[in-house]
C-alpha cells in the first residue's frame, strides 16, 4: 500500500497472550484518535482477543504474558517456527514481569493456598527468552502504545527499530517533577529505561522499573545513594524485585 | 417460534469449542445433548492461574495496590481502588473527600472504556455477522467512530483521575498522590458534553438489533449504598430479598472450585448467581440518572430482567448514567480546593473487605495487615468467578430452546457464542 508517499507491505501481524492480565493487548485499541490510521498498517492474521477468524500465515508475532504451564512451552514454540519476528511484547513477556513475584514461594504451597484439594499444573514463571528466541523487546507495564506504533511503522518501513538509552529519571526531570527523592522515597527512575514519559513519577508515585535496565546502570551506584539518604533497603528491595526486570543486578545491596 | 415435531426434538447435539474467541482470555465450551436430553453443559476456564493473593503475602500495603491493579488490564482501576479500600478499612484510614470524589470518577472512566470495548469490539460483530469489529470501520464507519469516541473518552476520564487508564499511577493508600488538574478537568467537561451524541448512535444502532429471546431466572447480586449509583463500597444485596455488610462477603459468594475449570465458582439462594451490569440494573434501577432510566424505557428494560443478552443494554444504559454523573462530578471537584489528597497514616494490624463495582460485577478484595503493615493474608473475589456457574447453567438452557425451536448446529453455536459473551467474561482476572 502507499501511505504518505511510502509504499509498503502491510505487516502481516499476531498477538498471543500467555500468563498475564491482557493489558498490552489491550494498549492496541488504546489512542483512539489514531487507531483507524494504526490498523492500515497492520493484516491481522490471529488475535483471539479481537477476531473469530485465525491464519497461520503471520510474518511478526506480538507475544504478550510469561511462561507458567507446560501447554504453554509448547504453543509458543509453534508460534516460534511460524514467526519471522517474534517479540516479547510488555515487561511480562520481557522479565517474566509482576509474575515473577510467585517464584518466592514453593508450587506445593501456591496451589494448597489458592486451589485446596485441587490438583493444578503450574511451573515456576519464566520470561519468553527462557524458553525461545526473542527478536525484539517492547518493555513496559503496560506498553506504551505511542512507543508501539512508532515501532510498528518502523518495521513497516523497514527501518531501525530502537528503545530509548536514556532512564526515566531524564524524563522526568525534563518534565520538571520534584524528584522523589526529595521527598523521601526510592525511586528507581534513575536506573530504569526512559521511554514511558515517566508517566509514574509524573503522578508521584516511584517508578518500579517496569521497563528494565536503562544502558550501563551502575547499580553499587545507586544502592549507595539509598544507603547515604538514610533510606530503607528492604524497600528497595521490594521495588527491585517487582518487575523481575533487574536479574542479574539485584545482589548489590547487601 | 413454533415447536417442531418430537422427531426434531429428540436429536443429539454436541458442541466443543476450545478457545472462544472475543472474549478476554482462554476458556471452552462444551455441549452434550442425547436424545433431545441435555447431559451436561460446560463453562470451563483453562487460562494459567497467577496466584496473586500468596504474591502479596509479606508485601507492604502501600505497594499492593500496584500488584493487584496488575490482576486484570481492563479493570485495572477497580483492583487498584478495591485493595485500597480493603486496606484503609483495615487500618482505619478515612481518604479525603477529593480523594473519594476522585476515585469515582476513575471507576466511572474504567466503566466507560470497558463497556465501550464491550459493545463496539466485542459484541457489535455478532449482529453485524462478521468475524470482528475490523470490517465495520467502512461499512458502519459512524457506529465505529461513536465507540471509538465513548471509549476515549473513558481512558480520558481515567487518565485525568488516575494518572493513566491502565494500571493507575496516582491511586494510593491514603487518598491520591496527586490532584488531578483543574484545566485538563474542565478539558474534560467539554468532552463529555461534546460525546453525548456518539451515545445517541450507539442507542439508535442498539435499537435495531434483534436481541435472542431467552430468559432463565437467577438470582442478581450487587451493591447497593442507598443514595446513588452502586461504584465504591456499600451493602451487598440480591434480588431474592439477601442483604449483607460489605465485610460479610464470604456469605454472599460461598466460593468452590471444579476440577475442570481454574476459575472458581461462587453461589447464594439458587445454584448460581449474577453480577455485572444487569444485576446492578436490577437492583439499583431508581438510582439511575433520568436521562439513562429514558433510554432503558426505549429497549423496554425493566427490572427485573433474567435476558442475560440484555446485559448489553444494561451496559449501554451504565455508559448514559456515567456520562451525566461524570460530568456533575467534575462540576463539584471544579469546585473544590484540591490540596488535601492524602491522609497520612501508620501502619497497622486489622482486616476488612473492599468492595467496588467493577465493570463487570461486584470485585472483592479482602486483605489482613501487620503491625508493619504488610499484607499477611488476601482473597480476591472476581465478577467473573461470580457469574461462571450461571453461564453454564443458561448455556444447557439455550442450547435445549434452540433444539427444541429447531435451529441447526451454526445458529446454537452462534447462540453459545453470544450468551457466554453477553456476560463480558474476564477470564484471566478471574483466575489471577
Amino acid at each position: 500500500m502507499k501511505h504518505r508517499g511510502f509504499t509498503f507491505e502491510k505487516l502481516k501481524i499476531a498477538s498471543f497472550d500467555f500468563t498475564c492480565c491482557e493489558g498490552c493487548q489491550l494498549q492496541l485499541a488504546n489512542r483512539e484518535s489514531t487507531l483507524i490510521d494504526f490498523l492500515e498498517l497492520l493484516d491481522i492474521k490471529n488475535f483471539r482477543e479481537l477476531s473469530s477468524e485465525q491464519f497461520d500465515d503471520y510474518d511478526i508475532a506480538l507475544i504478550e504474558g510469561s511462561i507458567s504451564r507446560q501447554d504453554e512451552v509448547e504453543r509458543l514454540q509453534a508460534i516460534r517456527r511460524q514467526a519471522k519476528t517474534l517479540v516479547a511484547f510488555g515487561s511480562c513477556a520481557c522479565f517474566g514481569g509482576v509474575n515473577s513475584l510467585k517464584n518466592k514461594f514453593s508450587l506445593k504451597e501456591l496451589v494448597a493456598e489458592v486451589y485446596p484439594g485441587m490438583k493444578v499444573e503450574t511451573m515456576p514463571v519464566k520470561k519468553i527468552s527462557d524458553v525461545v528466541k526473542v527478536d525484539l523487546s517492547i518493555p513496559g507495564c503496560p506498553v506504551n502504545k505511542e512507543e508501539v506504533e512508532r515501532i510498528m511503522v518502523n518495521l513497516a518501513t523497514g527501518s531501525l527499530v530502537t528503545l530509548p538509552k536514556h532512564p526515566v529519571c531524564f524524563e522526568c526531570k525534563a518534565q520538571l517533577n520534584t524528584c522523589l527523592f526529595e521527598l523521601g522515597e526510592i525511586c528507581l527512575g534513575p536506573i530504569t529505561r526512559g521511554g514511558c514519559n515517566a508517566v509514574c513519577t509524573t503522578g508521584k508515585t516511584p517508578c518500579l522499573g517496569c521497563r528494565g535496565p536503562s544502558e550501563e546502570i551502575n547499580m553499587p551506584a545507586f544502592v549507595e545513594l539509598v544507603k547515604a539518604r538514610e533510606l530503607s533497603l528492604d524497600d528497595l528491595q521490594e521495588k527491585i524485585a517487582f518487575y523481575n526486570a533487574f536479574e542479574g543486578f539485584s545482589n548489590h545491596e547487601a | 417460534m413454533h415447536l417442531k415435531d418430537s422427531a426434531t426434538m429428540k436429536r443429539d447435539y454436541s458442541l466443543d469449542i476450545r478457545h472462544l474467541t472475543r472474549v478476554e482470555g482462554h476458556a471452552n465450551i462444551s455441549i452434550t445433548v442425547k436424545d433431545g436430553k441435555l447431559l451436561d453443559a460446560r463453562w470451563a476456564i483453562v487460562e494459567t492461574p497467577r496466584f496473586f493473593e500468596v504474591m502479596v503475602k509479606g508485601m507492604s500495603a502501600e505497594r499492593v495496590p500496584f500488584l493487584t491493579s496488575r490482576i486484570c488490564g481492563i479493570c485495572s482501576i477497580s483492583h487498584a481502588l478495591a485493595s485500597i479500600r480493603a486496606l484503609e478499612r483495615a487500618m482505619k484510614i478515612e481518604p479525603p473527600v477529593v480523594a473519594e470524589k476522585t476515585r469515582l470518577l476513575a471507576m466511572h472512566g474504567e466503566t466507560l472504556q470497558s463497556h465501550a470495548l464491550h459493545l463496539f469490539f466485542l459484541v457489535a460483530p455478532d449482529f453485524t455477522g462478521t468475524a470482528s469489529v475490523l470490517p465495520l470501520i467502512t461499512s458502519h464507519p459512524d457506529l465505529i467512530k461513536a465507540g471509538l469516541r465513548i471509549k476515549e473518552l473513558g481512558n480520558e476520564i481515567s487518565t485525568v483521575s488516575a494518572g493513566r487508564c491502565t494500571h493507575p499511577v496516582s491511586l494510593v493508600v491514603g487518598g491520591l498522590s496527586k490532584a488531578p488538574d483543574k484545566q485538563q478537568l474542565l478539558q474534560l467537561r467539554t468532552m463529555i458534553q461534546e460525546s453525548k451524541p456518539a451515545l445517541d448512535t450507539a442507542c439508535s444502532f442498539f435499537r435495531t438489533l434483534k436481541i435472542p429471546e431467552f430468559k432463565r431466572e437467577t438470582e442478581f447480586i450487587s451493591l447497593s449504598n442507598g443514595s446513588s449509583y452502586p461504584s465504591i463500597g456499600g451493602s451487598i444485596i440480591s434480588t431474592d430479598g439477601v442483604k449483607q455488610d460489605e465485610n460479610e462477603y464470604l456469605l454472599m459468594t460461598n466460593e468452590y472450585s471444579r476440577d475442570f475449570s481454574t476459575s472458581k465458582f461462587t453461589r447464594l439462594s439458587r445454584e448460581s448467581s449474577v453480577a455485572g451490569a444487569l444485576a446492578r440494573f436490577n437492583n439499583n434501577y431508581d438510582r439511575l440518572h433520568p436521562k439513562a432510566k429514558e433510554v432503558a424505557a426505549s429497549f423496554d428494560l425493566q427490572a427485573v430482567c433474567h435476558n442475560p443478552f440484555m446485559n448489553n443494554i444494561a451496559q449501554l444504559i451504565e455508559c448514559i448514567h456515567i456520562l451525566e454523573d461524570a460530568g456533575e462530578m467534575i462540576d463539584s471537584l471544579l469546585d473544590m480546593e484540591l490540596r488535601e489528597i492524602r491522609t497520612p497514616y501508620s501502619p497497622k494490624a486489622g482486616s476488612a473487605t473492599g468492595a467496588v463495582e467493577a465493570p463487570r460485577g461486584i470485585l472483592y478484595h479482602h486483605m489482613e495487615t501487620s503491625d508493619e503493615g504488610k499484607v499477611v493474608r488476601a482473597d480476591c473475589i472476581i465478577p467473573t468467578t461470580q457469574n461462571n456457574a450461571n453461564i453454564g447453567y443458561d448455556l444447557g438452557a439455550i442450547a435445549e430452546q434452540a433444539l427444541q425451536e429447531g435451529k441447526n448446529d451454526k445458529e446454537i453455536e452462534k447462540l453459545c457464542e453470544m450468551v457466554v459473551r453477553s456476560y463480558d467474561p474476564c477470564i484471566s482476572c478471574s483466575v489471577h
